[in-house]
């Protein structure tokens, strides 16, 4: 069998759209974002910069970096137009994120040539109609491609021929495995595995007895070459979330929920919107030195209800504000997951007694919901977010 | 204590009296069925403390007395008697039962420790047995199975002068059905809410006689309390059970909107329709109905999975509508509605939609049972 899947990933994708609109920052080092690095070009990461990475601190390391603010109009329309490009490769493309996908190509074998073939032609096509530069790598298996694309970069083409896919990826440090976070990583390299050959080497109870029944198992297929996902079209979303990064603070309690709050409507928004409901409510926060925490709860009965998201989004981060308000609290995001695969069955408007206030919200939800359809998301505020900015909205795949 | 009786009467009796007796009892004398006899014959109780049940059936009273008895036991022995008269003899601790050439002997449990039973409130009035029954199952198709929200799980009874109102809900259904009674008082006014399970089964065991004696006591003294009596056969049937606490709400102001979007359709075509293709609906995925041109389209299923579709024949008024149900809501509802032709009226596909029976197209609905569903919000 040959490689046919291609992982395809837009290069520092907000800062190469900065660059291909303004000839005045090519070849130079740009950092986009305000308080917190969201992208950097080629030429900053070369001064070791990273995201997320403070401004002040990127600037400290890099003084001739140029920061310009996000456009985020741009950057959905810049990978709107590489989503056509995808689909006019071949009709199975499983979008993962706004500027990353997979695409399967073992269809187009004769009509269009071996799948390296496909993929320099796709990073012409980015490059000629986009004008931005991508990465591709190809294997047999998704997590493969992803770990080439992640080898090729910048602006680069890798192939993992199968017989080459044992030495490629046993060669890699254990990071590079999917689902090997910083504290999975530390226990493996604790017992002296710092490659992915090391870990293969592992008999998978050892595995399971060191790093836990799931992780063991998922690290042991994947080390072994073993990764049966298909590259899957059209899958509908698991969640929607938003986030916003707040800068370093301090910050006052009443900015972190007011923005807990405006990410709340605006989720709960785009959930109704696309008529999906979801019973699994996440807060995420990330602290001044960046480690991230979440909290999740489940409610009993999936909802798309502004008040109801909110009042449990609000508990959980009510949990965390001790450790918020001691360590400071950089980012906010809130996203609602086990979503529905139907639409929502309707609740009558009884005018319940018990709960005024959820059902005076059901009916607030839809009043707003018509404005902003008719007038724009500006049209009409909360009051507490009167005079603030509300947080930009970043970029997503359509729902 | 000491009777004669005939098989047949005993079994109705101990088997109607037995189905309110709890699983897992909460003390162990709530498992027993309290036998009495006295001069208006024999008595049969039982009690969980929130329902009682108590027949009341003639018999050959030899002694008067009273004993308790395992209920589900006694149940199941009467059940497989033969057909001949039956004996029960309190001997000691022990009860012996007779019958043909069968005999038990029963452990009793201790008299002394069982509650004592509710006193049936005073009338509030009576109702036609079948009437009242039918409109129970009408109402109750709505009402909610979520023992988490206990107050949704019961039916509201209104009186207003003749008329009773019974209405229930689970936030996603209405039902609102009116009867006509006789009460004592002619300007009446009370309410009451009442577990939908028992006034369900209560309503269904009394049809055989004529008619069903309400009594309500609300809670001015302790808790509320509603009681049914009835007649069966030669003996008295009477049930009482605590009413449920709570603003129940109000699901009357539902039904006041008018449809903009009126459809005749069959009612059994509709049924079978929804059945069909509600096959391949996957649970908690509704069925798609679009209303245009004189047809009713049904259709469920997902784009990935099994589909279905099926048009029925419909007259429709007003604009063209396509609105989503989990289908069985809307059976739950046809099941319980006696006409021949459904009168579906609409307004917006994420408003509520309101059904009533009609005997003929083109009939306005007298509204003695209207059912209201929260449609499912169709994804575009």
């Amino acid at each position: 069998m040959e490689p046919s899947i291609l992982h395809a990933d837009l290069d520092s994708f907000y800062a190469s759209v900065e660059q291909r609109d303004d000839p005045a920052l090519r070849g130079r080092p740009v950092l986009v974002g305000g308080g917190v690095v969201l992208a950097a070009s080629y030429e900053a990461k070369a001064h070791g910069i990273s995201t997320p990475m403070n401004v002040r601190h990127a600037l400290h390391r890099c003084p001739d970096a140029i920061v310009v603010p996000p456009r985020f109009e741009a950057y959905v329309e810049a990978s709107r137009r590489v989503f056509e490009v995808f689909h006019d490769t071949t009709p199975v493309v499983e979008g993962i994120s706004i500027d990353e996908a997979f695409l399967d190509v073992s269809g187009l074998r004769r009509l269009r040539g071996p799948a390296v073939h496909v993929a320099a032609e796709l990073r012409r096509h980015v490059r000629e109609r986009v004008g931005l530069p991508i990465t591709v790598g190809v294997a047999r298996t998704k997590f493969l491609a992803k770990v080439a694309s992640g080898a090729g970069k910048p602006d680069g083409l890798l192939v993992v021929e199968p017989d080459d896919e044992q030495r490629f990826l046993h060669s890699l440090p254990v990071q590079k495995l999917w689902g090997v976070g910083p504290v999975t990583g530390e226990a493996l390299n604790a017992r002296g595995l710092r490659t992915v050959g090391q870990v293969a080497a592992i008999d998978e109870p050892d595995l399971v007895a060191m790093i836990g029944k799931a992780a063991g198992r998922h690290l042991h297929a994947l080390a072994n070459l073993r990764d049966p996902r298909p590259v899957v079209t059209g899958q509908r979303r698991g969640s929607m979330g938003a986030q916003h990064a707040l800068g370093r603070g301090p910050h006052g309690w009443d900015v972190v929920d007011g923005t807990l709050l405006a990410l709340v409507d605006r989720v709960t928004g785009r959930m109704r919107a696309a008529g999906r409901t979801g019973a699994t409510v996440t807060v995420r926060v990330r602290l001044d030195d960046f480690r991230r925490l979440s909290r999740a709860r489940t409610l009993p009965t999936p909802t798309d209800r502004t008040e109801t998201v909110l009042t449990t989004a609000r508990e959980l981060l009510g949990d965390l504000r001790p450790l918020l308000e001691r360590e400071g609290v950089t980012l906010v995001g809130v996203s609602v997951g086990n979503l529905d695969d139907h639409g929502a069955q309707l609740e009558l408007p009884l005018g319940d007694d018990s709960n005024p206030r959820a059902a005076a919200g059901a009916a607030l939800d839809d009043v707003l919901d018509a404005v902003r359809g008719k007038f724009g998301r500006a049209a009409v505020e909360r009051a507490v977010q009167l005079g603030r900015h509300a947080p930009s909205e970043a970029p997503h795949l359509p729902d | 204590m000491r009777f004669r009786i005939e098989r047949d009467a005993l079994a109705d009796a101990v088997a109607w009296t037995a189905r309110s007796l709890p699983h897992r009892p909460s003390v162990p004398v709530l498992a027993g069925l309290l036998v009495e006899t006295g001069p208006d014959g024999l008595t049969l109780s039982g009690f969980d403390y929130e329902t009682s049940t108590r027949a009341t059936l003639p018999a050959e009273v030899i002694d008067d007395g009273r004993v308790l008895v395992s209920g589900r036991l006694l149940a199941e022995i009467v059940k497989s008697l033969p057909n001949k008269p039956v004996e029960l003899t309190l001997d000691g601790t022990k009860v012996a039962l007779t019958c043909g050439a069968s005999r038990f002997s029963l452990q009793t449990l201790p008299v002394e420790e069982y509650p004592q039973l509710p006193t049936m409130p005073s009338s509030s009035g009576t109702v036609k047995s079948d009437e009242f029954a039918q409109a129970v199952a009408q109402a109750g198709a709505a009402a909610g199975r979520d023992e988490m929200l206990p107050l949704l799980t019961g039916i509201r009874l209104e009186m207003e002068g003749s008329t009773i109102s019974l209405m229930a809900t689970d936030r996603f259904r209405a039902s609102l059905r009116d009867v006509v009674w006789a009460p004592e008082q002619n300007d009446v006014t009370a309410h009451a809410l009442v577990p939908a399970r028992v006034l369900t089964d209560t309503a269904k065991s009394l049809v055989s006689g004529s008619d069903v004696t309400i009594a309500i006591a609300t809670g001015d003294t302790g808790d509320g309390l509603i009681g049914f009596e009835g007649t069966v056969g030669t003996g008295t049937r009477r049930t009482t059970t605590r009413l449920l606490e709570g603003d129940f709400p109000r699901v009357r102001q539902l039904f006041a909107t008018q449809g903009e979007t009126v459809a005749y359709v069959a009612t059994q075509s509709l049924v079978e329709a929804v059945r069909r293709v509600s096959l391949v609906a996957e649970r908690n995925t509704p069925v798609r109905l679009t209303f245009s041109d004189g047809s009713l389209l049904l259709e469920a299923g997902s784009g990935d999975e099994a589909q279905a579709s099926e048009s029925i024949e419909a007259t429709i008024e007003g604009p063209d509508i396509s609105i989503g149900f989990n289908p069985s809501y809307l059976l739950e509802g046809l099941s319980v509605m006696q006409e021949p032709v459904v009168h579906l009226a609409f307004t917006q596909h994420t408003k509520p939609a309101a059904l009533a029976g009609v005997p003929e197209v083109g009939a306005v609905p007298d509204f003695a049972f209207r059912y209201l569903i929260m449609p499912v919000r169709l994804q575009s």
